[in-house]
């Protein structure tokens, strides 16, 4: 027997729900940074969960561009939060929110 | 009774073979551990160990013991959630690609008639490998790349300078060298159309080359080096330069704890050893064995078993050698050689392969 | 079996994904994201598709996340401080999950009342020769779209870490140690952030 796809997508949104209530709470930019490729995972859990049910290879390729997508992200972003790190000596957010200096 | 012995039968076989799997590689490495001492004193003029048993043959069980009935310390200020699971990460990522690797040929000709409840049904062949799967070659790099978080949390969670600088150094070169890694496996899978590592062997067996070492050389080098870059071994072993951090990120890890790094390193090896050999030397595989040997026959799988660990083992020794021989990389080096010469070289092949195959295809 | 593994390896992802916002330490959040990128690996195993299960390791658990850990070390970051200033976040992010949890209640809902359709039993879907047949024929578009980005972001990478004028960024720095202590001194904390 095997789980439902119902399933599939309850645990895919109850992993994007947590994953927007971290982006808000967190304070810290990596940590926003990896609630954000939580719900980023839990998108592609639905793709590869419909892939599967509709025997179609579409939703595992898609899962690969966001995977790419998540890459170029990181490289980016985690780049962005270095420099603002040699400016402010902080990730805080809220440090970001003074265009002084 | 007939159906649940014949649910269970899979599972246990499954384990037992996995627990044979994983007995006998901690058996080898123990030994590999022996061999690197003697070896390194021959190379440096010594004896090396010969006190325990005939010629020091026990040694690895007394050090085991030492291990064991050591103090553990766990120094005050460090994080103990991370501090605890990073020698775990360690040894089972170290230990994980077994599952996928091919040990020998599969065995067609064993009658399984003797088991009850007709558990031999469907059984045809004896494959050696304990879990065959269509992505072998990605799941053992995956598992290889996670391993770095053994060496990057004991870094940060023993909170100790050099501990730290141990840990930050593995990570850099980790990505550095997985990359060049990558890239020199993406020729040899071009030739065998393949992820499966069993596939890639017979691959090797119908090419006209034997093995891959002859048409992908130059990616058989940047795998090895990589390779040693992955391992932490000498020249690449700067995560635990002893000479600059004490021990690196092993530094505040004692006892048991320690073995399991240590026995992770030496894994390690055993398991990039085995990726070398199936990817460029044939795995299993021995050109003209047939001649001599009955295909899927028990004798051939032990032949054949018996001539993929002596290839294992001249890697083992080249590893040993190395370390007897070459001095360690500065960290500027290494990144400058990983990035901008095994990289680019890896990619050259990558291209170079494309084009051939691409004219063998036409 | 598959049951018994998929809500083994969801009940892991869900604690593993409170955990990763529940906790003030990066570090931990971040261990705790890749205990999530195993499970959902480990489900993808389950749902036939080894292929993106075996590159969500070594893509997102074997290269992303330990580019996160090592900045995370490299720049030693402490815990997070509570936030004082934008309280009303709180409400906005409590309300905000409340919605969309209904909402995931509402789709299992109706998912689960649509008629049982047969599973599609297809093992072959998620192969490796599939997928790169799909992807090198009919998706080479995207392929290619994804491959110049990633390009782009190579190159934003590096043009955004580059140290441009050593002197100047140290003056920046100081500049903003001595802005905090006089703001601490005046006891102002909406400059002091």
């Amino acid at each position: 027997m095997e789980p439902s796809l119902a399933s599939y997508l309850a645990l895919s949104g109850i992993l994007f729900t947590i994953g927007t209530v971290g982006v808000i709470f967190k304070r810290n930019a990596i940590g926003m940074f990896m609630c954000i490729e939580l719900m980023l995972n839990a998108v592609n859990l639905t793709f590869v969960a419909f892939s599967r049910y509709y025997a179609d290879v579409t939703g595992q390729l898609f899962v690969f561009m966001v995977m790419s997508v998540a890459a170029a992200e990181a490289a980016v972003g985690l780049g962005i939060i270095i420099a603002f790190f040699r400016n402010r000596i902080s990730v805080d957010v809220d440090d970001a929110s003074i265009l002084k200096n | 009774m007939e159906a649940i012995a014949k649910t269970i039968f899979p599972i246990v076989v499954l384990f037992g073979a996995a627990t044979i799997a994983f007995g006998v590689v901690l058996m080898i490495v123990a030994y590999t551990v022996l061999a690197e001492r003697k070896v390194l004193g021959w190379i440096q003029g010594r004896i090396g160990p010969n006190r325990v048993g005939p010629w020091g043959m026990m040694q690895p069980f007394a050090d085991l013991l030492k291990f064991i009935f050591k103090e553990d310390i766990v120094p005050d200020k460090s994080t103990k959630f991370i501090y605890y699971l990073a020698p775990i990460i360690a040894l089972t990522c170290a230990l994980m690609p077994m599952i996928v690797y091919p040990f020998g040929p599969a065995i067609t000709t064993i009658d399984w008639s003797f088991l009850p409840f007709g558990l031999d049904e469907g059984i045809e062949r004896l494959p050696l490998t304990i879990g065959q799967i269509d992505v072998g070659v990605l799941f053992v790099l995956g598992i290889t790349s996670v391993g770095v978080y053994g060496i990057a949390l004991a870094g940060w969670s023993s909170n100790s300078k050099y501990s730290l600088m141990g840990g930050l150094r593995s990570s850099a070169q980790m990505i550095s060298y997985e990359l060049a890694m990558g890239a020199s496996i993406i020729g040899v899978v071009m030739l065998a159309g393949t992820l499966d590592l069993n596939g890639i062997i017979y691959a090797q067996m119908a090419s006209p080359f034997r093995w891959y070492i002859i048409p992908q050389f130059i990616g058989f080098v940047v795998f090895l080096i990589a390779a040693f870059a992955e391992t932490n071994r000498v020249p690449f072993d700067l995560p635990e330069a002893e000479t600059e951090l004490v021990a690196g990120f092993h530094t505040e890890y004692s006892a048991l704890k320690f073995a399991l790094f240590f026995m992770a390193e030496y894994v390690n090896m055993f398991t990039v050893s085995v990726m070398v050999v199936t990817l460029f030397l044939g795995g299993w595989y021995i050109p003209g064995l047939t001649h001599i040997f009955e295909m899927g026959s028990v004798a051939y799988a032990i032949a054949s078993f018996v001539g993929f660990l002596l290839k294992i083992s001249a890697f083992l020794f080249l590893y040993i050698w190395i370390r007897g021989t070459l001095p360690r990389f500065r960290f500027d080096q290494l990144m400058n050689f990983g990035w901008k010469f095994l990289l680019p070289v890896a990619l050259a092949n990558v291209i170079f392969t494309i084009v051939i195959v691409y004219f063998l295809n036409k | 079996m598959v049951t018994a593994l998929f809500f083994l390896f969801a009940g892991l992802a869900i604690a593993c994904a409170i955990s990763l916002v529940y906790h003030k330490n990066p570090l931990y959040s971040a261990v705790s994201l890749i205990g999530v990128l195993v499970s959902l690996a480990c489900i993808y195993v389950t749902l036939a598709a080894p292929f993106i299960a075996a590159v969500q390791v070594l893509i997102y658990a074997g290269a992303i996340m330990v580019l996160v850990v090592f900045v995370i070390m490299l720049l030693n970051l402490e815990e997070d401080r509570p936030l004082n200033r934008l309280r009303y976040l709180y409400a906005v992010g409590g309300g905000l999950g409340l919605i969309l949890l209904a909402q995931t209640f509402f789709i299992f809902y109706a998912v689960s009342r649509v008629p049982k359709q047969p599973v599609n039993v297809d093992e072959t879907v998620g192969e490796t020769l599939n997928i790169g047949r799909a992807m090198y024929t009919e998706y080479l578009l995207p392929v290619e779209i994804v491959g110049i980005l990633l390009l782009m972001a190579i190159i934003g990478g590096v043009i955004l870490v580059r140290r441009l004028a050593q002197p100047e960024l140290t003056l920046v720095v100081d500049n903003e140690l001595a802005r905090r202590n006089e703001a601490e001194e005046i006891g102002d904390y909406r400059i002091g952030l």
